[in-house]
This record gives structure tokens, sequence and C-alpha cells, in this order.
């Protein structure tokens, strides 16, 4: 029986990564977590609605140190155990380098960077001690290559790139694995009210041309959070159609 | 049990030492093998053990005076560890 806990999982890509991993038998617990604790409502009813599974939810801000402390403490208590980690909160708030001010900067930060720290932190202070866990955290094609527009969001998923392998590196020896998965172009919320001239020029660049699902992305979570990848660790998986070939 | 039988006890299961070697004089690093995330997962077992008297975290200041398993009990003791625990 493993318990997995993801972020940002009311909606989008956090709630398809909760499916997969219940439907997969990766994980039978399901933690969904999102900063209020009744927008993880939908998410929790069809989690149980699958068979052996059992789900619940909590109100997580992850930009909040004292949220997470409470939160994966009693995350670990609802089940007996943390197994399963996905760092999968995250915003964005798109502006030109010249115009973008310290507010958008640091909303962005604080979620998807220092929030993937201190979820991890608090997380990895009970798998160090159980010799064993996975997590994975949802980085971006853009914290790779960049992207004009996103001097916060690419500046944060890179570095949550970079976090991904120094905690790798640092519980390595304690059977806890970490990595990434680095989504490209998704049909999700986040991306839909981009203009159509941006998603076609996107296109163009995509070698599989098409946009990806959600259901991509958490596949890819899955497959890293299970045992299938026990000796893979540090390692960014790019789901992008092609679209980066790092 | 005794204040240093806790913390013997906690030291064994933190680092996977064999209890016949910790003694109040054996060494965290030289002794018993440790490295720097031990010494970390032996710090929150501390902390977790003795919170009413040391709180969540234990200083860094304070953690990096330990280099033995007596060192600890002293700190303990200075902070207001009964002889006696739990």
């Amino acid at each position: 029986m493993k318990t997995a806990l993801v972020t940002g999982s009311a909606r989008g890509i956090g709630r398809a990564i909760c499916e997969e991993l219940a439907r997969s038998g990766v994980a039978q617990n399901i933690v969904v977590c999102d900063v209020q604790k009744e927008w993880c409502e939908e998410t929790v009813a069809a989690l149980r609605a699958i068979e052996g599974v059992q789900a619940d939810s909590l109100a997580l801000d992850v930009s909040k140190e004292a949220s997470v402390v409470a939160g994966v403490a009693e995350a670990a208590k609802l089940f007996g155990s943390l197994d399963i980690v996905v760092n999968n909160a995250g915003v964005t708030r798109d502006d030109l380098l010249v115009r973008m001010t310290e507010e958008k900067w640091d909303t962005v930060l604080d979620i998807n960077l220092k929030g993937a720290f201190l979820v991890t932190r608090e997380a990895a202070k009970l798998m160090m001690r159980a010799r064993s866990g996975a997590i994975v955290n949802i980085a971006s094609v853009v914290g790779l290559m960049g992207n004009a527009g996103q001097a916060n969001y690419s500046a944060s998923k890179g570095g949550l790139i970079a976090l991904t392998k120094t905690t790798a590196r640092e519980l390595g020896g304690r059977g806890v694995r970490v990595n990434a998965v680095a989504p490209g172009f998704i049909n999700s919320k986040m991306t839909e009210v981009l203009p159509d001239n941006v998603k076609q020029q996107m296109l163009s660049i995509i070698p599989l041309k098409k946009f990806g699902e959600v259901s991509d992305i958490a596949k890819a979570v899955a497959f890293l959070s299970s045992d299938s990848a026990s000796y893979i660790t540090g390692q960014v998986i790019s789901v992008n159609g092609g679209m980066l070939m790092p | 049990m005794t204040l240093e039988e806790k913390v013997k006890q906690i030291v064994v299961d933190s680092l996977h030492a064999e209890a016949s070697q910790v003694t109040p004089a054996a060494s965290f690093v030289n002794d018993l093998g440790a490295d720097s995330l031990d010494q970390a997962e032996l710090m929150m077992n501390i902390e977790d053990a003795f919170k009413q008297y040391v709180g969540d975290n234990i200083p860094e200041e304070d953690a990096a005076k330990f280099e033995t398993v007596g060192s600890v009990i002293e700190f303990l003791k200075s902070k207001g560890v009964p002889e006696n625990v739990d």
C-alpha cells in the first residue's frame, strides 16, 4: 500500500496525476492538496470511485511554511505513510521582463519554487527515515529553453530542475529518488488562455504536430513514481512532442 | 530509562550503529561512521524525542558542537532534561 500526495491537484495536470497514480496501481492512497479543501472535492470523488483506492484532501498553501509543515504531517497521518510526493502546484504571471513587477516575480517563485522546496523538505524528513520514497517535480520545457514573457515562470522551473538534481544527490543514499517531468505545450487551463496565433506558432515547432494532454504528463509521473523506475533518479523527462531535445 | 540510555537508543536507531559501540566517548563521525545526513537524521530524532525541552529546531551553533554521544547528553542536561526519561 503506497500513499501519494500531489500538490495543486484540484484540477488540470495535478488531478490527472492523482487519477493515473490510482488507476495504474502505483498508489492506493491519494492525498489531494490545493489551496482550498473545497476545490478538491471533485478529484477526491473521482478517485474514490476507483476500486481499491482511498482518497482524502487537505488545504495546502505551498508558499507558506506553516501550512506545509502542518499539511505534510497531516498527510502522513491520514493513511499512515508518505511514499510518493508530486510537486505540481504552479502558477503563471506572464509579462515582459522590463514590465514585470516584483509582485509577479515573487508570487511565481514563492509557489513554484519555494513551495516545492518546502514540501520536499518536509517529505524528505519522513522518507529518509523510511529509507524509501519517490518525489516527482513538475518542471517545464521553458525551464530548459527559456521563453519570452515568462522570466519568472521559466526561472522558477529552471530552479526546480536544479532542486531536483540536488535533492536526488542528497537523498540517494537513503533510497529516496527524485526526478522531474518537463511538460511542453499541454492542453490545460494554464494554456487555453493563450491567443490562437501563439498556439499556431508553438505547433510549428513541435515535431509531433499536436499539443499534449494532461494524461501524457500523468503517465510519465506515474512511471517515475513507481518501482519500475527504481534505478532512475536526478533525471528530467521531457514530455513535449519533441519541441525541445535537450 | 535514564537519559543516557534514551540517547544511546536514538543513536543506535538513527545511525544503525552497534549498541556496544555507542558509549558517551564515541565520536559520531570517527567511531560510528556517521555522514552529514546521518547527523541530520540524529538531530531530527533528538528534536522529536525532547521537543518539550529543545523546541522544534536545535540551533545550528549548538548542533555543530555535537561530536560525541556524551556531548548530546550534556546538551540535553543543560536544557533541563531530567536523568530519568520515558
